[in-house]
C-alpha cells in the first residue's frame, strides 16, 4: 500500500531524512521506532504533507500514486491519516463543525455526497459510545480545555469516523495513564483491517504491548537501520539505540 | 477638529489630521483635498438594510436628513423596544452630517440595530450619537459598519451613564477609504456596566478605525473590552482603546482585551491599548496581541482533508466568534454571523 524509496527531506537547512526505504503492505501494522531527533516526526510530515518540509529525493506512492505532489488536503482525501503527538485547538470550532466539515470535504475531493446531519450524529453517537467518550465533549471547541488523554482520544475518534486507509500515529502514547492508553489502543485496533495500514511511531516499546506490530523498523539517523519482528522492539527497550546511533 | 465641524463650516483646516495624536493614524486633512458639495436630499426608497426586518420600528437617515420619527430613540421610564438605525450615504462625491440624541429613562431598555451603509462612492459622512442612559436603563447597541470601499466616514458616539446603567456594544466593520467609528463612555461607576466590543476584517485598501475611551468616574464601575480584527491585503486596521480609572473610583473592574490577525505582508495594525489609572484599589488588564495565523492550526485543519483556502476562513472566522457570540440579541448575533462569513478576508 505504502511504498517509500530512497526519501530524502530536509526543514529549512538540515537535512533529516538521508535516503529513507520503506514497504507497508495492506493489512500491516508496522512500527517505527527509533531515538529522539532521528527523523520519526519529520517522516510523518513529509508523508502528509506538511509546509516546509522539502522532499529532495526519492519517492512516497500510496497504491502506486504519487503522494508527494498532492496538497495535504488532497492526501487526506485518498485515506492519510495522521493522529498527531500534539493535537492543536481550534478556538471557535465545535469538534462536530470540524469533523463533518472535513468528512465533507473528503467525500467532496472523491466526487461523493456530503453525509446527512441525522447521518453523521448518529455514526458519532455510535464511535463516540465505543471509545467511552463523553458526546458533550464533541459540542465544544475541538480540544480546547481537554486533558492529553482527552485529545488522543479525540485523534482517535476523529480516525474512526474518517475511515482512512493509511493511518500514521505520531507518538500516540505520550502523555497518557495506563487506562487512556488501553482505551486509545482498543479504538486504534478496531480499525486494524486487511484493507488498511499503520504506521506507528513511537519511542518506546510500552504502546506496542497494546499495539502489536508485524514489524518493527529501527529509524536512526534519518534511515532505516534495522528491521525485525514484535522482539525488536523489546530488544530496543533493553539495550537502547545506541549501538544504532552509533552505526548511523 | 471635526469632520463634522469642517462639514458645517466648509473649512477644510477643521479637518483632524496626523497632528493631532488621536487621529495620527486616521488622517483625514492629508486624505481630503476639497470639500464635496453638500448632499442632496433624496426621497427615493431605500431597499432594506443589513438588519432586514430584526426589531419592530426603523429610523432611516438618508444623506444626513432624518426620514420619520426621530423620537423613536427617546424611551420613557420602563419602556422596551428594538430598533434599527439606519445612516444611509446615497450620492456620490457628496458631503453631509448629522447629530441624533438617544434618551432613555430609568429602566428602558433599548437594543439598537444600527448601520452604516454606502450606495454609492466618493461621499464624506459624519454621525454623532449623544446617548444619555438613566439609572437602570439598558442599551444594547449593535453596529453593522457597511461603507462603500470608496467612502470616507465619521461616527462618534458620547454615551453618559447614571449610576446602574448598563451600556453593551458591538462595532463591527469592513472598513472604507478612510472610517473611524468613536465611541466616548463617561462612567459613574456605582453599579453601572459597560460592554464594548468590536470586531474589524479589512481587506483590498480600506481602513477602519475603532476608538473607544472610557472614564470611569465613580467607585464599582465595571468595563469589559474585546476587540478582534483580521487584515488581509493592503488594509488597515486602527485600535485605540482608553481606560481612565479616575481619583477615587475605586474598585473598578476593567478589562480590554485587542487581538489581530494579519494575512498579508503588506497589512496593517496600529494598536493603542491604554490605560490610565489614578485610583489606588482596582482591577485592571489588558491584553493586545497581533500575529499570523496559526500555521499548526492550518496544517492540522488540512490534514483532515480541508482545503487551505476553507481551512483559513474557518480559523479567522472562528477567531471573530468570540466577539460575535457576545451579542445578546439573537436576531442580530445572527446578522453579525452571517457578516463575518460573507466578508472572508484572506
Amino acid at each position: 500500500m505504502l511504498s517509500i524509496k530512497n526519501l530524502h527531506a530536509r526543514v529549512e537547512a538540515a537535512e533529516i531524512l538521508k535516503g529513507l526505504s520503506l514497504e507497508l503492505p495492506a493489512g500491516e501494522v508496522h512500527a517505527i521506532m527509533g531515538p529522539n531527533g532521528a527523523g520519526k516526526s519529520t517522516l510523518s510530515y513529509v508523508l502528509t504533507g506538511r509546509q516546509g518540509y522539502e522532499v529532495t529525493d526519492g519517492t512516497a506512492t500510496l497504491d502506486g500514486e504519487d503522494l508527494l505532489s498532492l496538497e495535504a488536503n488532497e492526501r487526506a482525501a485518498r485515506g492519510v491519516f495522521l493522529s498527531f503527538q500534539y493535537p492543536l485547538e481550534i478556538p471557535g470550532v465545535p469538534a462536530m463543525t470540524f469533523l463533518r466539515t472535513a468528512m465533507n470535504a473528503q467525500r467532496k475531493a472523491r466526487g461523493e455526497p456530503e453525509v446527512s446531519a441525522t447521518e453523521f450524529l448518529k455514526r458519532a453517537r455510535e464511535v463516540a459510545g465505543q471509545l467511552k467518550m463523553d458526546f458533550d465533549m464533541l459540542k465544544r471547541p475541538l480540544n480546547v480545555g481537554f486533558s492529553g488523554g482527552e485529545k488522543k482520544r479525540m485523534e482517535i475518534f476523529q480516525m474512526a469516523m474518517l475511515s482512512p486507509r493509511l493511518l500514521i500515529l505520531d507518538e500516540t502514547d505520550s502523555g497518557l495513564d495506563i487506562d487512556a492508553l488501553k482505551i486509545v489502543a482498543d479504538g486504534v485496533n478496531a480499525l486494524r483491517s486487511p484493507d488498511r495500514a499503520m504506521l506507528v511511531i513511537t519511542h518506546y516499546q510500552r504502546l506496542l504491548d497494546y499495539i502489536r506490530p508485524d514489524k518493527v523498523h529501527v529509524l536512526a539517523a534519518g534511515r532505516i537501520a534495522a528491521t525485525g519482528g514484535p522482539e525488536l522492539a523489546h530488544e530496543l527497550e533493553r539495550e537502547g539505540y545506541d549501538k544504532y546511533a552509533r552505526a548511523a | 477638529m471635526t469632520l463634522s465641524l469642517a462639514l458645517e463650516a466648509r473649512d477644510l483646516s477643521q479637518l483632524p489630521s496626523r497632528r493631532d495624536e488621536d487621529w495620527r493614524w486616521t488622517d483625514l486633512r492629508g486624505l481630503i483635498r476639497e470639500l464635496p458639495a453638500p448632499s442632496p436630499e433624496v426621497t427615493a426608497e431605500i431597499s432594506p438594510g443589513p438588519f432586514g426586518d430584526e426589531g419592530e420600528a426603523e429610523l432611516l437617515v438618508v444623506n444626513g436628513r432624518v426620514r420619520g420619527d426621530a423620537g423613536l430613540l427617546t424611551l420613557a421610564e420602563g419602556e422596551a423596544r428594538v430598533v434599527r438605525l439606519r445612516f444611509v450615504s446615497a450620492t456620490a462625491a457628496t458631503g453631509h452630517g448629522v447629530k441624533l440624541a438617544v434618551s432613555l429613562a430609568p429602566g428602558a431598555q433599548l437594543t439598537l440595530l444600527e448601520s452604516y451603509e454606502g450606495l454609492a462612492p466618493d461621499y464624506l459622512a459624519d454621525a454623532a450619537l449623544g446617548v444619555r442612559l438613566e439609572t437602570g436603563a439598558r442599551l444594547e447597541r449593535i453596529v453593522l459598519a457597511g461603507d462603500h470601499a470608496e467612502g470616507v466616514s465619521v461616527s462618534t458616539a458620547s454615551v453618559s451613564l447614571a449610576p446602574g446603567a448598563d451600556f453593551a456594544q458591538t462595532v463591527l466593520t469592513d472598513g472604507a477609504r478612510r472610517q473611524r467609528l468613536e465611541t466616548r463612555v463617561e462612567h459613574p461607576g456605582q453599579s453601572a456596566a459597560v460592554r464594548m466590543d468590536g470586531a474589524y476584517l479589512v481587506a483590498d485598501r480600506r481602513h477602519a478605525d475603532l476608538t473607544t475611551a472610557v472614564n470611569h468616574a465613580g467607585t464599582d464601575g465595571t468595563t469589559d473590552q474585546l476587540v478582534k480584527g483580521v487584515v488581509a491585503d493592503q488594509g488597515r486596521g486602527v485600535f485605540q482603546g482608553r481606560i481612565t480609572v479616575s481619583p477615587g473610583a475605586d474598585r473598578t473592574d476593567a478589562r480590554m482585551g485587542h487581538h489581530a490577525l494579519l494575512l498579508s505582508d503588506r497589512a496593517e495594525v496600529n494598536a493603542k491599548p491604554e490605560l490610565l489609572i489614578f485610583a489606588d484599589d482596582v482591577a485592571c488588564a489588558h491584553g493586545n496581541t497581533v500575529g499570523a495565523l496559526d500555521e499548526d492550526a492550518l496544517f492540522y485543519a488540512q490534514q483532515r482533508g480541508i482545503p487551505e483556502a476553507e481551512a483559513r476562513a474557518m480559523l479567522t472566522e472562528a477567531f471573530i466568534g468570540e466577539v460575535i457570540d457576545r451579542i445578546v440579541h439573537e436576531g442580530a448575533r445572527e446578522v453579525a454571523r452571517a457578516w463575518a462569513a460573507h466578508r472572508r478576508v484572506g
